[in-house]
């Protein structure tokens, strides 16, 4: 009773009231709606009969399903990976720069694509690779190759959303790694200059380990982050050509909205969810390893 | 010896310099195909600099589409948003941080696991949650999926943990009630937190495409972001206004972004440490 004083505790709840109210509005009602009603056939509005495990069972067998998560997986592959060594490098370019005005003016080239609108970032690329207009298909044509349709061929279109992907974030990335190379003692290397080190050993046994931590964030950030993939994929290809492209996002998408199954998308989305929860808390594993050291 | 690494240094500065070019190039082709005439976008002789510049596509686009409208929607929803995530979190971060109540630490506990909670995967029921409200195109009904932000919650208790205790206990002393602590100190103490953080909500509820997109039926409910797809329905194949078009979706957060580059990156920064 002593430890809290009935005035503050009343203050304290005011304040919290709002967040308090928003949370379990959007965010532990929806959870609770969406596993409940993966157990149901409801359709997209409304409730339907109590299935059990039907809608899973049905996912099990649904090689939509398998493709669609297979498809997120190699998404995330061909995104995560590249964008985290590709952000590495260009934040080591721009902070060797000394020259505050061209570092300035490279961050903000590589920075600028991060802040623009996804609907955007898709109109523009889908101008430069226009068949009949687009750019790069110019510099096919001047370099003896034939025009590819990159969004509607197979073998193009899952890389190509992967490649515009990194161009849109690669951004986010520089910036942590700026930071984090930023944070590296530089005597470090003016030691090891000394002692005659390549700049090949200086990043092996300076620049990497030291660099780590960071690393960690931005593959687990990156992970998370693209993992949701829906927008660009949706925008570009629309999950074709022949659902080569379809992602699990889309899927939901597709069964709750367009198909009008509302229980179904939702054992989809549940899958969805718990396979970021367990990426999240591997993510938070490693940030407070990062914080240990 | 000498020589040979400010040699190196110029090759390598050049190629940084090339590559960053070629990043940007996608943004400037945009840029530069908006000012120029249809006729000269499909001219098979095209150049790199417009021959001639024109702003046709663009009064074509304020002219004969809905823009002005989409704007409206966007400012207004993003502006609802940005207001209301400070409003929300930043008094629960400072009960947390400050306050000792009774479920406290569940509370605490709560917000960090939320971080981890994706809500687009929630998007069938937050769906049905905002059609059972009816308010599907509505501005509110493209505001309320986004106002939830644990991450702010986080960094305004982070910072208001910094704040020394003795203004607060001096106050209390002087008999202020914990909303003139609030008010008064905490955040006239903090307002680069709170611009930093209002910055990037603004941002990122302007570029949302997700939300809008699934709450949004009617064109004249759209925002710039989810509208600007459905101008190529309307235009064809017309690529100058596609990009001009394109060009006034990011124009204002591209400005915002410019002005306040420094801002924006701090709070980048700060947010990421723990955002999902």
């Amino acid at each position: 009773m002593s430890k809290y004083k009935k005035n503050i505790v009343i203050s304290a709840y005011i304040l919290i009231f709002p967040f308090v109210l928003i949370y379990c509005l959007f965010l532990l009602y929806p959870t609770l709606y969406t596993l409940l009603f993966s157990f149901t056939n409801s359709p997209l509005i409304g409730w339907g009969d109590w299935v059990g495990l039907e809608n899973y069972i049905k996912l099990w067998n649904d090689k939509f399903f398998w493709k669609s998560l297979k498809n997120t997986f190699v998404f995330v592959f061909w995104t995560v990976i590249p964008n985290t060594i590709i952000g590495l490098m260009c934040a080591m370019m721009i902070s060797r720069i000394k020259n505050f005005l061209l570092s300035g003016a490279l961050l903000a080239c590589f920075f600028l694509p991060h802040i623009l609108p996804v609907t955007v970032v898709t109109e523009i690329w889908q101008w430069m690779v226009s068949k009949q207009f687009g750019i790069i298909q110019e510099g096919l044509d001047y370099l003896g190759f034939k025009r590819i349709g990159f969004f509607s061929q197979r073998a193009w279109a899952m890389p190509m959303v992967a490649l515009i992907t990194i161009w849109w974030t690669v951004g986010f990335n520089i910036l942590l790694f700026i930071a984090g190379l930023k944070n590296i003692n530089p005597e470090l290397y003016e030691a090891s200059d000394i002692e005659g080190a390549s700049a090949l050993q200086q990043f092996k046994f300076i620049t990497w380990p030291l660099i780590w931590p960071i690393t960690a964030l931005v593959l687990t950030l990156q992970l998370i982050f693209q993992l949701k993939i829906f927008d660009q994929m949706y925008l570009l290809t629309g999950g074709g050509p022949f659902n080569s492209t379809l992602v699990v996002l889309q899927l939901v998408y597709k069964q709750g909205f367009q198909l009008n199954r509302g229980g179904y998308a939702s054992a989809i989305a549940m899958v969805l969810f718990v396979i970021i929860i367990i990426a999240s808390v591997l993510q938070y594993q490693v940030l407070k390893s990062k914080d240990r050291d | 010896m000498k020589k040979n690494i400010t040699i190196s240094w110029i090759l390598l500065t050049l190629l940084s310099i090339i590559f960053a070019l070629i990043f940007i190039f996608p943004l400037y082709w945009a840029l530069a195909t908006s000012f120029k005439a249809e006729t000269e976008v499909i001219d098979p002789n095209w150049s790199i600099f417009p021959k001639a510049i024109t702003i046709a596509s663009y009064i074509d686009v304020i002219l004969r589409s809905q823009i002005t409208t989409w704007y409206v929607n966007s400012i207004m929803t993003s502006f609802g948003i940005t207001i209301l995530v400070i409003l929300i979190s930043m008094p629960c971060g400072y009960a947390l941080s400050q306050l000792n109540f009774p479920g406290r630490n569940i509370l605490f506990f709560a917000v960090l696991a939320s971080i981890m909670v994706p809500g687009t995967a929630l998007v069938i029921a937050l769906f049905v949650l905002i059609a059972d409200m009816n308010l599907i195109n509505t501005w509110s009904g493209i505001i309320l999926p986004q106002i939830l932000s644990p991450v702010c919650v986080i960094v305004y208790k982070q910072f208001f943990d910094q704040v020394p205790k003795e203004l607060r206990e001096a106050s209390l002393i002087d008999g202020a009630s914990e909303f003139q602590i609030l008010f008064n100190i905490y955040i006239p103490l903090n307002w680069g937190i709170t611009t930093a953080l209002a910055l990037v909500t603004f941002i990122a509820a302007w570029n949302n495409f997700f939300w809008p997109f699934i709450m949004t039926t009617q064109q004249d409910m759209f925002t710039v972001p989810v509208a600007i797809t459905s101008v190529d329905d309307a235009f064809g194949i017309f690529y100058a206004r596609e990009m001009a078009v394109a060009m006034l979706a990011a124009g204002p957060i591209a400005l915002i972004y410019l002005i306040f580059q420094k801002k924006v990156t701090e709070a980048i920064m700060m947010t990421s440490g723990i955002k999902g």
